[in-house]
């Protein structure tokens, strides 16, 4: 995997509508901006991306919980997402966020029963990619839908291929819409 | 003097291998420390600003203090600049207010820094993006250092808000090769050789 830049990201949010948000809630993005090994043709089997995606994975996992400075069982929700050059396919995208890329981020997270919710497009250079993100053990937990945003001012070129992690240790800052709670979750079916 | 209100502070780094050349022995990093602040000053002229200076102080070298420990530490930092984005409700004068507490907070956390502080500023809506420039810590004419960062946050500044930037790099531009002065000519006295 020819990996050209990694970038990490975490924001803090300390108040929200003149309320102190203490502590403050925080999420933590990692994205690897890649060369797409299949750009400008069509290729039919995709598996070499299958297995970037699982380097990611780790990779990615790895550096959110580092970045956030907390034990992999701290983490509470998680995302990914990917966006693809000019040069390549959607399809692209979808190779490498999701045969094999879940398995080593819930391993970074330590469990993580619920499913992983991604996004995927096609882009370009200081493009924004919108992660969304769910509960990483109960997917209905309502507190914990949200998303957050990453861009890279030079990526991905056309022969490229941005892909990102994002994982938190809290929900959004100040819940009050009801549904299942982070408290209330058993974590075992990967719904509640 | 109102302390300061925090709404938001956001870590940044990136870890550049590579731009299409060689693969970097060491990769670049280039990191940034945004914070998301009230301005105190928003909706209305006040001549007198300059105590605010004095109340960022303590923030700046949080910022400072944070951006050399995501880079690995004082003696990694090559480079550095600031700047500052002003919500719509505020006046481009309120980003020179950064300069001082800014600049002395990267100065102090980096260790006695010889050259300017380069900067830029600019009053723009949410999500707005601020290219801030980066320059040698110590001759401000190296020419492998010159770059810059673009920073931002999506939902900042509000109007009545300030966001505001350090920005370190510890090293050259990944594939420098447009000559002048190197990073291992330099004396580093006057801030600028």
């Amino acid at each position: 995997m020819d990996i050209r830049k990694l970038a990490t990201w975490v924001e803090e949010t300390h108040s929200e509508m003149g309320r102190t948000i203490a502590p403050p809630t925080r999420k933590a993005v990692a994205v690897a901006v890649i060369a797409n090994p299949f750009a400008g043709k069509y290729v039919e089997d995709l598996t070499p991306l299958m297995d970037i995606g699982a380097e990611l994975g780790a990779l990615l996992g790895g550096k959110c919980v580092a970045a956030l400075g907390i034990e992999p069982g701290q983490a509470q929700s998680y995302g990914k997402a990917a966006m693809v050059g000019e040069n390549g396919e959607l399809e692209h995208a979808a190779a490498i966020l999701h045969p094999k890329l879940g398995a080593p981020l819930r391993k970074a997270v330590e469990k993580g029963a619920a499913l992983v919710p991604s996004s995927k497009k096609m882009g370009s250079p200081g493009q924004v990619l919108d992660i969304p993100l769910g509960h990483k053990d109960a997917a209905y937990v309502r507190s914990h839908f949200d998303a957050v945003e990453v861009r890279l001012n030079d990526a991905p070129r056309a022969g490229e291929i941005m892909v990102a992690v994002a994982v938190t240790d809290s929900g959004r800052p100040l819940p009050r819409v009801g549904g299942l709670t982070h408290e209330d979750a058993k974590g075992e079916d990967g719904l509640r | 003097m109102p302390d300061i209100r925090l709404r938001k502070m956001v870590t940044s780094v990136e870890e550049i291998r590579h731009e299409g050349g060689p693969i970097a022995e060491i990769p670049l990093l280039r990191g940034a420390v945004l914070a998301v602040i009230e301005n105190p000053f928003a909706g209305r002229y006040e001549p007198d600003i300059q105590g605010f200076m004095d109340d960022l102080r303590p923030l700046g070298l949080e910022m400072a203090r944070r951006l050399v420990a995501a880079l690995g530490g004082a003696d990694k930092i090559e480079g550095y600049g600031k700047g500052a984005l002003i919500g719509e409700a505020g006046e481009v004068e309120h980003a020179a207010l950064w300069h001082a507490p800014g600049g002395y907070a990267m100065r102090d956390a980096i260790g006695g820094t010889r050259a300017i502080v380069p900067s830029s500023k600019k009053v723009g809506g949410v999500g707005a993006r601020l290219d801030v420039p980066i320059a040698h810590i110590n001759a401000a004419y190296v020419r492998s250092h010159f770059d810059s960062m673009e920073v931002g946050v999506n939902d900042a500044p509000r109007a009545d808000e300030m966001l505001m930037a350090l920005v370190m790099s510890t090293g050259a531009r990944v594939h420098s090769r447009s000559g002048g002065l190197e990073a291992w000519e330099i004396t580093g006295e006057d801030g600028l050789r």
